[in-house]
Protein backbone atom coordinates (compact mmCIF):
# COMPACT_ATOMS: atom_id res chain seq x y z
CA UNK A 1 0.00 0.00 0.00
CA UNK A 2 1.53 3.47 -1.18
CA UNK A 3 1.35 6.35 1.63
CA UNK A 4 -0.18 9.57 0.62
CA UNK A 5 2.28 11.41 2.99
CA UNK A 6 4.98 10.18 -0.10
CA UNK A 7 2.71 11.75 -2.78
CA UNK A 8 5.07 11.06 -5.64
CA UNK A 9 5.28 14.54 -7.47
CA UNK A 10 6.69 13.25 -10.25
CA UNK A 11 5.04 12.37 -13.64
CA UNK A 12 7.35 8.56 -12.94
CA UNK A 13 6.09 8.22 -9.49
CA UNK A 14 2.44 9.45 -10.08
CA UNK A 15 2.81 6.46 -12.82
CA UNK A 16 3.05 4.03 -9.98
CA UNK A 17 -0.20 4.70 -9.46
CA UNK A 18 -1.86 3.36 -12.82
CA UNK A 19 -1.73 -0.57 -11.41
CA UNK A 20 -3.87 0.62 -8.56
CA UNK A 21 -6.20 2.44 -10.58
CA UNK A 22 -6.83 -0.58 -12.85
CA UNK A 23 -7.37 -3.03 -9.92
CA UNK A 24 -9.69 -0.36 -8.15
CA UNK A 25 -11.75 -0.47 -11.13
CA UNK A 26 -11.62 -4.19 -11.77
CA UNK A 27 -12.61 -4.71 -8.22
CA UNK A 28 -15.92 -2.05 -8.86
CA UNK A 29 -16.92 -4.61 -11.38
CA UNK A 30 -16.31 -8.10 -10.23
CA UNK A 31 -18.26 -6.85 -6.78
CA UNK A 32 -20.97 -4.67 -8.22
CA UNK A 33 -21.57 -5.91 -11.64
CA UNK A 34 -20.09 -9.11 -11.40
CA UNK A 35 -18.23 -8.50 -14.79
CA UNK A 36 -14.39 -9.06 -15.67
CA UNK A 37 -13.37 -6.38 -17.21
CA UNK A 38 -10.31 -7.49 -19.94
CA UNK A 39 -6.88 -5.42 -21.08
CA UNK A 40 -8.30 -4.33 -24.41
CA UNK A 41 -6.67 -6.49 -27.74
CA UNK A 42 -6.68 -3.63 -29.92
CA UNK A 43 -6.49 -0.20 -29.53
CA UNK A 44 -9.33 0.81 -31.59
CA UNK A 45 -10.34 4.55 -31.81
CA UNK A 46 -14.21 4.49 -31.26
CA UNK A 47 -16.11 7.89 -29.47
CA UNK A 48 -16.67 7.37 -26.26
CA UNK A 49 -19.99 9.62 -25.51
CA UNK A 50 -20.82 9.00 -21.37
CA UNK A 51 -18.12 10.55 -19.82
CA UNK A 52 -18.19 10.01 -15.71
CA UNK A 53 -16.29 12.19 -13.67
CA UNK A 54 -15.75 12.85 -9.93
CA UNK A 55 -13.60 15.49 -8.77
CA UNK A 56 -11.03 15.13 -5.79
CA UNK A 57 -9.79 17.33 -3.36
CA UNK A 58 -7.56 18.14 -0.40
CA UNK A 59 -4.25 16.35 -0.55
CA UNK A 60 -4.86 14.88 -3.71
CA UNK A 61 -6.58 17.14 -6.09
CA UNK A 62 -8.17 16.29 -9.50
CA UNK A 63 -10.73 14.73 -11.65
CA UNK A 64 -11.06 11.05 -11.95
CA UNK A 65 -13.23 10.19 -15.08
CA UNK A 66 -14.74 7.28 -16.64
CA UNK A 67 -15.54 7.14 -20.06
CA UNK A 68 -17.19 4.46 -22.30
CA UNK A 69 -19.88 4.62 -24.92
CA UNK A 70 -23.85 4.49 -24.70
CA UNK A 71 -24.07 0.98 -25.52
CA UNK A 72 -21.47 0.05 -22.45
CA UNK A 73 -23.23 3.13 -19.95
CA UNK A 74 -26.60 0.64 -20.95
CA UNK A 75 -25.03 -2.73 -20.13
CA UNK A 76 -23.70 -1.52 -17.05
CA UNK A 77 -26.87 0.19 -15.46
CA UNK A 78 -28.49 -3.42 -16.56
CA UNK A 79 -26.11 -4.80 -14.62
CA UNK A 80 -26.44 -3.10 -11.55
CA UNK A 81 -29.88 -3.40 -11.84
CA UNK A 82 -30.37 -6.99 -13.18
CA UNK A 83 -32.60 -5.65 -16.15
CA UNK A 84 -32.62 -5.83 -19.61
CA UNK A 85 -29.67 -3.76 -21.66
CA UNK A 86 -32.60 -2.21 -23.69
CA UNK A 87 -34.91 -0.86 -20.91
CA UNK A 88 -32.35 1.21 -19.19
CA UNK A 89 -32.77 4.78 -19.64
CA UNK A 90 -32.86 7.38 -16.76
CA UNK A 91 -30.65 4.98 -14.73
CA UNK A 92 -27.83 5.09 -17.61
CA UNK A 93 -26.81 8.75 -15.23
CA UNK A 94 -27.19 7.48 -11.90
CA UNK A 95 -25.13 4.10 -12.51
CA UNK A 96 -22.66 5.48 -14.41
CA UNK A 97 -22.24 8.06 -11.70
CA UNK A 98 -22.17 5.73 -9.17
CA UNK A 99 -19.15 3.48 -10.94
CA UNK A 100 -16.57 6.35 -10.74
CA UNK A 101 -17.51 7.82 -7.78
CA UNK A 102 -16.65 4.05 -6.43
CA UNK A 103 -13.87 3.98 -8.65
CA UNK A 104 -12.82 6.96 -7.10
CA UNK A 105 -13.34 6.04 -3.70
CA UNK A 106 -11.84 2.31 -3.79
CA UNK A 107 -8.60 4.04 -5.66
CA UNK A 108 -7.79 6.45 -2.55
CA UNK A 109 -9.02 3.63 -0.08
CA UNK A 110 -5.63 2.18 -1.64
CA UNK A 111 -3.11 4.82 -0.51
CA UNK A 112 -2.64 4.72 2.81
CA UNK A 113 -3.52 8.44 4.10
CA UNK A 114 -4.93 9.63 1.22
CA UNK A 115 -8.13 8.03 2.41
CA UNK A 116 -8.90 10.23 5.32
CA UNK A 117 -6.99 13.12 3.71
CA UNK A 118 -8.71 13.37 0.04
CA UNK A 119 -13.13 14.56 -0.11
CA UNK A 120 -14.64 13.34 -3.36
CA UNK A 121 -17.54 15.44 -5.07
CA UNK A 122 -20.65 14.28 -6.16
CA UNK A 123 -20.52 12.69 -9.30
CA UNK A 124 -21.02 14.58 -12.74
CA UNK A 125 -22.54 12.60 -16.15
CA UNK A 126 -21.80 14.04 -19.72
CA UNK A 127 -23.36 12.82 -22.72
CA UNK A 128 -22.09 13.46 -26.24
CA UNK A 129 -18.67 13.06 -27.56
CA UNK A 130 -18.23 16.26 -29.46
CA UNK A 131 -16.55 18.25 -26.79
CA UNK A 132 -13.02 19.51 -25.22
CA UNK A 133 -11.78 18.72 -22.08
CA UNK A 134 -9.33 20.67 -20.28
CA UNK A 135 -7.80 20.31 -17.09
CA UNK A 136 -5.80 22.40 -14.58
CA UNK A 137 -3.99 19.30 -14.25
CA UNK A 138 -0.05 19.55 -13.57
CA UNK A 139 0.69 15.79 -14.67
CA UNK A 140 0.21 13.38 -17.73
CA UNK A 141 -3.08 11.68 -16.90
CA UNK A 142 -3.09 8.24 -15.49
CA UNK A 143 -4.98 6.04 -17.47
CA UNK A 144 -5.86 2.52 -17.50
CA UNK A 145 -7.81 1.37 -20.47
CA UNK A 146 -9.55 -1.91 -20.33
CA UNK A 147 -13.23 -3.81 -22.17
CA UNK A 148 -16.18 -4.82 -21.17
CA UNK A 149 -17.92 -7.61 -23.33
CA UNK A 150 -15.65 -6.22 -26.11
CA UNK A 151 -16.55 -2.36 -25.67
CA UNK A 152 -13.55 0.15 -24.43
CA UNK A 153 -13.82 1.69 -20.97
CA UNK A 154 -11.01 4.23 -20.42
CA UNK A 155 -10.60 5.36 -16.70
CA UNK A 156 -8.29 8.65 -16.15
CA UNK A 157 -7.14 10.31 -13.00
CA UNK A 158 -5.77 14.12 -14.09
CA UNK A 159 -3.95 15.21 -10.88
CA UNK A 160 -3.99 18.92 -9.89
CA UNK A 161 -0.83 19.28 -7.01
CA UNK B 1 -32.60 -15.87 11.34
CA UNK B 2 -36.55 -14.51 10.39
CA UNK B 3 -37.49 -12.71 7.40
CA UNK B 4 -36.59 -9.18 7.74
CA UNK B 5 -37.81 -5.76 6.99
CA UNK B 6 -35.15 -3.72 5.37
CA UNK B 7 -34.47 0.30 5.20
CA UNK B 8 -32.51 1.46 2.66
CA UNK B 9 -30.71 5.16 2.08
CA UNK B 10 -28.94 6.13 -1.05
CA UNK B 11 -29.39 9.14 -3.33
CA UNK B 12 -29.10 6.91 -5.97
CA UNK B 13 -31.92 4.40 -6.88
CA UNK B 14 -29.20 2.16 -8.59
CA UNK B 15 -27.54 1.77 -5.01
CA UNK B 16 -30.43 1.08 -3.24
CA UNK B 17 -30.99 -1.84 -5.91
CA UNK B 18 -27.37 -3.02 -5.47
CA UNK B 19 -28.06 -3.10 -1.91
CA UNK B 20 -31.25 -5.07 -1.71
CA UNK B 21 -29.79 -7.27 -4.29
CA UNK B 22 -26.65 -7.92 -2.02
CA UNK B 23 -28.87 -8.67 1.20
CA UNK B 24 -30.54 -11.64 -1.12
CA UNK B 25 -27.18 -12.93 -2.06
CA UNK B 26 -25.38 -12.44 1.20
CA UNK B 27 -28.77 -15.29 2.02
CA UNK B 28 -31.01 -12.37 4.07
CA UNK B 29 -34.19 -13.14 3.63
CA UNK B 30 -36.37 -10.26 2.88
CA UNK B 31 -39.84 -9.58 4.18
CA UNK B 32 -39.91 -5.99 3.12
CA UNK B 33 -37.68 -3.86 1.74
CA UNK B 34 -38.29 0.11 1.92
CA UNK B 35 -36.52 2.91 0.26
CA UNK B 36 -35.39 6.37 0.77
CA UNK B 37 -33.68 9.09 -1.11
CA UNK B 38 -31.73 11.00 1.96
CA UNK B 39 -32.09 11.13 6.02
CA UNK B 40 -35.18 12.91 6.02
CA UNK B 41 -37.44 10.60 4.21
CA UNK B 42 -35.88 8.00 6.27
CA UNK B 43 -36.97 9.25 9.39
CA UNK B 44 -40.33 10.04 7.78
CA UNK B 45 -40.77 6.28 6.80
CA UNK B 46 -39.58 5.54 10.40
CA UNK B 47 -42.13 7.40 12.20
CA UNK B 48 -45.15 5.36 10.30
CA UNK B 49 -43.15 1.60 9.87
CA UNK B 50 -41.18 -0.74 11.74
CA UNK B 51 -38.28 -2.46 10.13
CA UNK B 52 -35.31 -4.89 11.57
CA UNK B 53 -32.72 -2.90 10.09
CA UNK B 54 -31.57 0.68 8.32
CA UNK B 55 -28.48 0.62 5.84
CA UNK B 56 -27.61 3.87 5.44
CA UNK B 57 -25.47 6.12 2.89
CA UNK B 58 -23.66 9.19 4.73
CA UNK B 59 -22.86 11.99 1.26
CA UNK B 60 -26.70 12.49 0.87
CA UNK B 61 -28.64 15.80 -0.05
CA UNK B 62 -30.91 17.16 2.71
CA UNK B 63 -29.91 15.18 4.97
CA UNK B 64 -26.25 13.14 5.19
CA UNK B 65 -26.14 9.53 6.88
CA UNK B 66 -24.68 11.10 9.78
CA UNK B 67 -27.58 13.27 10.79
CA UNK B 68 -29.92 10.92 10.11
CA UNK B 69 -28.39 8.42 12.41
CA UNK B 70 -28.33 11.23 15.61
CA UNK B 71 -31.51 12.22 14.84
CA UNK B 72 -32.99 8.62 14.91
CA UNK B 73 -32.33 8.54 18.31
CA UNK B 74 -35.96 10.74 18.77
CA UNK B 75 -37.67 8.47 16.52
CA UNK B 76 -39.59 6.36 19.55
CA UNK B 77 -40.92 3.78 17.24
CA UNK B 78 -36.97 3.76 15.66
CA UNK B 79 -35.75 3.12 18.91
CA UNK B 80 -33.01 0.01 18.85
CA UNK B 81 -33.42 -0.15 15.06
CA UNK B 82 -29.26 -1.19 13.96
CA UNK B 83 -28.17 1.00 11.33
CA UNK B 84 -25.33 -0.15 8.92
CA UNK B 85 -23.43 2.97 7.19
CA UNK B 86 -22.49 1.44 3.75
CA UNK B 87 -20.52 4.17 1.66
CA UNK B 88 -17.43 5.20 -0.43
CA UNK B 89 -15.84 7.18 2.08
CA UNK B 90 -14.02 4.75 3.86
CA UNK B 91 -11.97 7.01 5.70
CA UNK B 92 -11.12 6.20 9.47
CA UNK B 93 -12.27 9.39 10.67
CA UNK B 94 -16.01 8.70 8.37
CA UNK B 95 -15.91 5.23 10.39
CA UNK B 96 -15.32 6.82 13.82
CA UNK B 97 -18.00 9.59 13.00
CA UNK B 98 -20.20 6.96 12.19
CA UNK B 99 -19.77 5.04 15.46
CA UNK B 100 -20.13 7.41 17.52
CA UNK B 101 -23.10 9.08 15.85
CA UNK B 102 -24.93 5.46 16.90
CA UNK B 103 -24.44 3.56 13.94
CA UNK B 104 -23.64 -0.29 14.51
CA UNK B 105 -21.57 -1.38 11.67
CA UNK B 106 -19.81 -0.02 8.75
CA UNK B 107 -19.54 -1.30 4.81
CA UNK B 108 -17.10 0.13 2.27
CA UNK B 109 -18.51 0.44 -1.28
CA UNK B 110 -18.04 -1.52 -4.18
CA UNK B 111 -18.93 -4.37 -1.35
CA UNK B 112 -19.26 -8.28 -1.97
CA UNK B 113 -22.26 -10.88 -0.70
CA UNK B 114 -19.80 -11.73 1.86
CA UNK B 115 -19.16 -8.69 3.20
CA UNK B 116 -22.45 -7.83 3.62
CA UNK B 117 -22.85 -11.37 5.39
CA UNK B 118 -20.10 -10.86 7.88
CA UNK B 119 -20.97 -7.66 9.04
CA UNK B 120 -24.66 -7.86 8.84
CA UNK B 121 -26.19 -11.45 9.90
CA UNK B 122 -24.04 -10.66 13.74
CA UNK B 123 -26.29 -7.62 13.65
CA UNK B 124 -29.35 -9.34 13.24
CA UNK B 125 -29.02 -12.27 15.14
CA UNK B 126 -27.77 -10.17 18.11
CA UNK B 127 -24.46 -10.94 18.09
CA UNK B 128 -23.57 -8.08 17.91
Amino acid sequence: MKNATELPMTDDGYKSWVPLLDLATREVFEMMLGSQLRAPETEAEIPLDVTSMVGLAGQLCGILSVRCTRKLAALMASKMLGTDPDTAGPEIPDACGEICNMVAGNFKNKISGLSDGCMLSVPTVVTGSDYQMRSLSDYPALEVRLELEGMPIIVSLEIHS
Amino acid sequence: MNSVRALIVDDSSVMRKLVERGLKQAGIMLDEVLEAGNGAEALAILQESKVDIVLCDINMPVMDGLEFVKQLASVEKAKGVPVVMITTEGSESHVVQALTSGARGYIRKPFSAAQIRERIVPILSGQA
